[in-house]
């Protein structure tokens, strides 16, 4: 007996206790030790998705595009709006390819609960690797896509006078991290609130869309001032699209005000969701 | 004394009842008025024991309550109790699915279950990326998986469609191939719920000997939730009893069969033939139950080799006698294989007239049959015309006694009958 008593001093590899009582989800190193998880699924969502399609790959460029030339037609060449003197494909497509990434990661991930429910009913890895394996698979496409506007800027870069490259263009990778980061947040905390609430799914949907308009991508920062401006730089995701174009163009609203309070709700955003996200990942498998 | 590797202390869990959603918030908001003021949990309080059976008006129920026991390294520890005693929701805080309502779950090592056999595979993808995929969902590494490869593809069978996508297996296969990946999975905790109905039957011979190659020659602490008791029996070295989310009972694990065979039998399956769906009659004959009696006369459904077993069939007929009323009980086992037909014609003849109703009764002395389920048929026909089917009307389990009186018993694998044998030498 003596021997068990000993035993049970020592340290247990793993606790399990209810939900108030700690906040272990946010480990990182059980995330760490799932990162092969991540990378799998990571591979399985780029590869997998375009399988049996007959365009294949081509879609991840199809879709940009097509916006673009919308844009182009209806905002630019209709509408007349503004875009600081630039050519309006590189313009659109700048801001398009940008907010694509940001709402696919907080749409995706804010279906995490819903989308993995099969899987999480039977098995336990850290909830966390979805959401995180959605932010590096869709980095992969936004890297493609990348490509595809670096190739369209190449091409205005040679064929017109009004845009310079500089070494800023170098800086670019950097401003891909708040933009995962806020989206993850966002979706992270989404993802806890739909647990319970399902009709915030449709709500999310459908606020994404119409957050777009109060982002400067169909129009630069600098055509609105006054409350309106402050009203769209509340939305930390406009700080980064202006950012993203002083570094391509060097054209637009820069500020280090403007990005310090976007990487400053970005990390609020990511601390509240992360938190909602470690509660609710413990007991959503009774409410789903 | 060998070191306590997982040790459940008076963990429980309480689910909500009804539908989710209507008055939810109410309920939440309630609970935090509460929290913020320092009191208890409204509704921890309110709920009630877990039988399924009784309506109750509490909305909250605990599915377990208040469970503790200590598993030592090596123990393979059998988990019983009928549908609805908690067996599941206690497996689901064990591995993490769901969290406790209060206690707490203290384990060394890795905690693996067999209950995920091809959790996450993905249709498009093939084979051997699933493996990964599939292996990785389980807690593994690329390393380990690569390591293990041709070992969890050779158990699985599906060598020649490894470069296939998934989606042009057969369901057989995909669940070899997720069963091998869970198989080598080799964790210091196995869970092993009964997902070995699964899969043809060679597969699931080589199932159980993978599990008891885990159980016995490697020495990792097992826990097996069945309701096959004979199986229990068998691999088991200890068990827990769970009942309407309480434990029970604790001990060896022939005890615990029998405690759960006392327990359990009369609510579980009384009148159970008469509600079955899937009964075929042309209602001039109705039988209103059909049960399994031993030599005292209880209702069993678990029996030892070389017991009494009568089974006995109620009766009720709208003629008003019955002449040329042929009953038929055929012998199945679990793979559906018939075994034997136990016929009343073949004992007392045709010409018996039977009476309008009554209770059926047939008796077997000393029941010849090794351990294992076996599944009883019932068929009753009146003047050659078949009036009553009803297949799988109801199993009982044998398990292994020293029929022979030898402490020897062959191997059930060999064969389920036991004979009658003298032997010589000259």
């Amino acid at each position: 007996m003596g021997s068990t008593l000993t035993n049970k001093e020592k340290d247990w590899d793993l606790v399990i206790e209810p939900v108030s009582s700690s906040m272990q989800a946010l480990r990182i190193s059980q995330i760490w030790k799932y990162r092969d998880l991540i990378s799998l699924f990571v591979h399985r969502d780029f590869v997998a998705v375009y399988k049996q399609t007959i365009l294949g790959p081509i879609w991840f460029f199809l879709q940009p595009i097509l916006t673009t030339i919308i844009f182009t037609v209806v905002f630019g060449t209709a509408a007349k709006l503004s875009t600081d003197g630039l050519p309006k494909p590189v313009f659109y497509m700048s801001g398009i390819v940008l907010w694509n990434y940001f709402s696919e990661v907080l749409l995706k991930s804010s279906e995490t609960f819903i989308a993995y429910r099969y899987i999480f009913a039977k098995v336990y890895f850290p909830r966390l690797v979805v959401p995180i394996s959605i932010v590096f698979s869709n980095m992969l496409k936004l890297g493609v896509q990348l490509i595809l506007f670096f190739a369209v800027y190449l091409y205005y870069c040679i064929t017109t006078d009004l845009i310079e490259p500089t070494w800023h263009l170098l800086l670019i990778p950097l401003l891909i991290v708040p933009i995962a980061l806020m989206g993850m947040g966002c979706g992270l905390l989404v993802a806890a609130l739909t647990v319970k609430f399902r009709d915030l799914k449709f709500m999310v949907n459908f606020a994404v869309d119409l957050l777009k308009y109060v982002s400067p991508i169909i129009f630069p920062l600098s055509m609105i001032d006054g409350t309106l401006q402050t009203l769209i730089l509340l939305n930390p995701m406009s700080a980064i699209i202006e950012t993203f174009r002083v570094l391509c163009f060097g054209q637009g609203e820069f500020e280090w005000i403007y990005l310090a309070s976007s990487l400053g709700m970005t990390f609020v955003l990511l601390a509240v969701g992360l938190f909602y996200f470690a509660k609710a990942e413990k007991t959503f498998i009774d409410t789903v | 004394m060998s070191k306590i590797v997982l040790s459940v202390e008076s963990v429980s869990k309480q689910y909500r009842l009804g539908q989710t959603g209507t008055g939810m918030l109410m309920h939440d908001v309630n609970r935090w008025v509460h929290r913020i003021r320092g009191k208890e949990d409204p509704y921890k309080k309110l709920s009630v024991v877990n039988d399924r059976t009784k309506v109750s008006d509490s909305k909250y129920v605990w599915a377990i309550r208040d469970i503790s026991f200590d598993v030592s390294q090596g123990e393979v520890l059998a988990i019983i109790g009928k549908n609805g005693s908690g067996k599941s929701t206690l497996l689901k805080i064990l591995s993490r699915i769901t969290s406790p309502t209060e206690g707490v779950v203290k384990m060394r090592g890795r905690l693996g279950s067999l209950l995920e056999v091809g959790t996450g595979m993905h249709p498009e993808l093939t084979g051997k990326e699933n493996i990964f995929l599939n292996g990785a969902i389980l807690g593994m590494t690329k390393t380990e998986i690569s390591r293990k490869f041709d070992d969890i593809v050779d158990f699985s069978g599906c060598a020649r469609y490894i470069d296939t996508p998934v989606k042009r297996y057969s369901s057989g296969m995909i669940v070899r191939m997720g069963f091998a990946v869970a198989a080598f999975l080799e964790p210091e905790i196995l869970i092993i719920d009964e997902v070995l109905a699964v899969g043809d039957a060679e597969f699931q011979l080589k199932a159980i000997d993978k599990m008891k190659q885990v159980a016995e020659t490697e020495g990792r602490t097992v826990l097996f939730v069945s309701h096959n008791m004979t199986a229990v029996q068998s691999l088991c070295t200890r068990g827990i009893l769970l009942n309407n989310g309480a434990l029970t009972y604790t001990g060896s694990a022939e005890d615990c069969v029998k405690e759960y065979g006392d327990a359990n039998y009369h609510e579980v399956r009384e009148s159970a033939v008469a509600v079955r769906p899937d009964v075929i009659k042309t209602g001039r004959i109705e039988v209103s139950d059909f049960w399994f009696e031993n030599r005292e006369g209880e209702r069993k459904f678990i029996f030892m080799s070389g017991d009494s077993i009568q089974m006995k069939l109620n009766y009720k007929s709208s003629l008003d006698e019955l002449p040329f009323l042929s009953v038929s009980f055929a012998l199945h086992d679990a793979n559906g294989s018939p075994l034997a037909e136990l016929w009343n014609f073949s004992v007392e003849g045709a010409e018996k007239v039977y009476p309008p109703s009554g209770t059926i009764t047939c008796s077997i002395n000393s029941l010849p049959l090794n351990a294992g389920r076996y599944y009883i048929n019932i068929t009753i026909r009146h003047r050659n015309q078949m009036d009553y089917l009803l297949k799988h009307a109801a199993y009982f389990d044998v398990l292994q006694s020293d029929f022979y009186g030898q402490g020897f018993m062959p191997n059930p694998k060999f064969g389920q009958f036991l004979l009658e044998q003298n032997w010589s030498t000259t």
